[in-house]
């Protein structure tokens, strides 16, 4: 199956004095219809990759080697122009923050048909009953009622849901979440997650999913990409992964997360000597790619 | 709903009531003054006021020329006023517009329209406005134009800073990722999260053209002569203030309530709006 996301040989550099390197050699792919889970620590470039596949990376950072294909399209240095026909339409995006991810002034009803009218050309009328069914389609009670608040009227879960029904409006073949859930609480987390699944399985979206929480991701993805320092270090398919890690940093990173249920358990950190052995090997890329 | 809870605010509802004086003063004057403020009476010049022991009939008495110091007060209200709307607008747009472009696109431009305004901002601006109506020569366009080309900055520079601001926030970046051109993002996105600093800086503009106008029409580069205006009407009274004390400071005390109510409106809105006094 050829891939509908398909990250090759990804370099980014930040522009700085000595110039330094963001994403090293990172590949990726993800099939239609797939949810592949990327995890990693703080740091370790999940959202940077995130941020390239979107078009969104920070001014000050350049793409110096490798490609993103999307649909079998390079989409790596599109026009600006280009990128805005994509992005709403194939590629969509939910953002971390619910609570800050939405324009605080403007209404809930604007925020969904901006996209719908940009990308689908819809009538005011037709866009407005739209995303009365999409906010249905996310299970938000009294759809009419909340087209008509503000962003500081609805709680952090009701807005992601906001969010989601966003990123799902013009059914796109891929959507990129980037923790969202991290910032909501526990029980609204799970809540999420299973709209995610539920709205992923109806129409088929390929999501690339963000987290730093094994616990999701196990649940969740099909496959799972480990990051650490800007690199892939391994991926592979969700249950092969958890059953034989074949990376020591994703051993390591299995020993470091609790687990319910073996709460007796002792919590292992992450081993300053392999952390300082994937700095070294890091190093090394580094002298060889310069 | 939201604007009745501002005028619970002291200084914004002293601030709107001043603005709503000057309102009625400008738009009813033919009504509100029983002379003209042009017709000479010089029989009966230098009364004192009314209120101070004079005649009834001129309430803020006289000036040389016996013409009604209440009425040329009242009618001297229609050039403040309109000076303070239409200059503290266009500026606001003008500035709004550049420090926008600057704010959001970063970068060149940026730094393009941030020097400019550090140059435009280190020039005297009282001796350029003087220069500009020199140039120009006298009129109330002058005035309007003098302070559209020296205040743009004032509003440029406080637009691009919370643009920038705004732009840091994750509802841009939503916006961009569903795909809204940098244009739209702009005026639909940061524009009405801009506005009540606008509205804010807006005011305090108003306030301060007030008194450009007066400097400008006290040193004779406003209206014609004749016309009243409240700088010129300081500029005729400083010859007799020995005589006649309420020929300056009668039209001191108009420019001082106005630029008073008109700070503290802008203020009062600002404590009011901002969110973080607000909580």
């Amino acid at each position: 199956m050829s891939a509908l996301l398909d990250i090759r040989d990804l370099d980014l550099w930040l522009d700085a004095r000595p110039p330094r390197r963001l994403l090293r050699r990172v590949s990726l792919q993800v099939a239609p219809g797939q949810i592949v889970g990327l995890v990693g620590e703080s740091g370790a470039g999940k959202t940077m990759v995130s941020r390239v596949v979107l078009g969104i990376a920070p001014a000050n950072t350049r793409v110096r080697h490798g490609s993103v294909v999307f649909d079998g399209r390079d989409i790596t240095h599109l026009s600006e122009a280009q990128r805005r026909h994509l992005l709403g339409r194939e590629i969509a995006f939910i953002p971390q923050n619910p609570m800050t991810a939405l324009n605080p002034v403007e209404r809930i009803e604007s925020q969904i048909t901006d996209v719908l009218r940009m990308h689908l050309d819809l009538d005011r009328a037709a866009a407005r009953d739209r995303a009365a069914t999409l906010l249905r389609e996310v299970h938000l009670r009294e759809p009419e009622k909340i087209l008509r608040q503000y962003p500081h009227e609805l709680s952090g879960g009701m807005r992601q849901r906001v969010l989601i029904a966003i990123a799902f409006a013009c059914k796109p073949k891929l959507v990129i979440a980037d923790e969202p859930t991290t910032a909501l609480d526990v029980t609204v987390q799970k809540q999420i997650l299973q709209l995610i699944r539920e709205l992923q399985r109806n129409s088929g979206t390929a999501i690339l999913f963000i987290t730093h929480d094994l616990g999701v991701v196990a649940k969740l993805c099909d496959r799972i990409a480990v990051m650490h320092g800007g690199r892939v270090l391994e991926s592979a398919s969700a249950a092969q992964l958890f059953a034989s890690p074949v990376h020591d940093y994703t051993r390591a990173l299995f020993a470091a997360t609790p687990r319910f249920d073996r709460p007796g358990d002792e919590l292992k950190p992450i081993p300053a000597a392999l952390t300082r052995r994937l700095v070294e090997e890091a190093r090394v890329l580094d002298a060889r790619n310069a | 709903m939201k604007a009745l809870a501002l005028l619970r605010n002291p200084r914004v509802a002293f601030g709107m009531l001043v603005l709503l004086a000057l309102f009625i003063a400008a738009a009813g004057a033919p009504w509100l003054s029983s002379y003209d403020p042009l017709e000479q009476d010089l029989l009966n010049s230098f009364q004192s006021p009314g209120v101070a022991g004079g005649d009834d009939a001129h309430p803020l008495g006289t000036d040389s020329l016996g013409r009604d110091i209440l009425a040329r007060l009242i009618y001297g209200a229609r050039p403040a006023l309109i000076v303070a709307f239409v200059a503290a607008f266009f500026a606001g747009l003008l500035g709004t517009a550049l420090g926008l472009a600057a704010g959001y696109a970063g970068g060149r431009l940026d730094a393009a329209i941030s020097r400019l305004v550090d140059v435009w901002m280190s020039f005297p601006s009282v001796l350029l406005c003087i220069v500009l109506a020199a140039v120009l020569g006298a009129g109330l366009h002058t005035v309007v134009i003098a302070i559209i080309v020296i205040d743009w900055t004032r509003f440029c520079r406080v637009v691009r800073a919370e643009t920038m601001l705004q732009k840091s926030h994750d509802y841009v970046a939503s916006a961009v990722t569903i795909g809204l051109g940098p244009g739209r993002i702009v005026a639909s996105e940061i524009l009405p999260n801009v506005a009540p600093l606008l509205l804010t800086l807006f005011t305090l503009e108003m306030g301060i053209a007030i008194v450009v106008e007066a400097i400008l029409s006290f040193v004779g580069l406003s209206v014609s002569s004749g016309m009243p205006t409240w700088g010129g009407l300081i500029q005729e009274g400083r010859l007799y203030v020995n005589q006649a004390w309420w020929l300056m400071a009668a039209p001191m005390a108009c420019i001082i309530v106005a630029v008073l109510g008109l700070n503290a409106l802008g203020d009062g809105m600002r404590d009011e709006i901002d969110p973080v006094k607000a909580r």
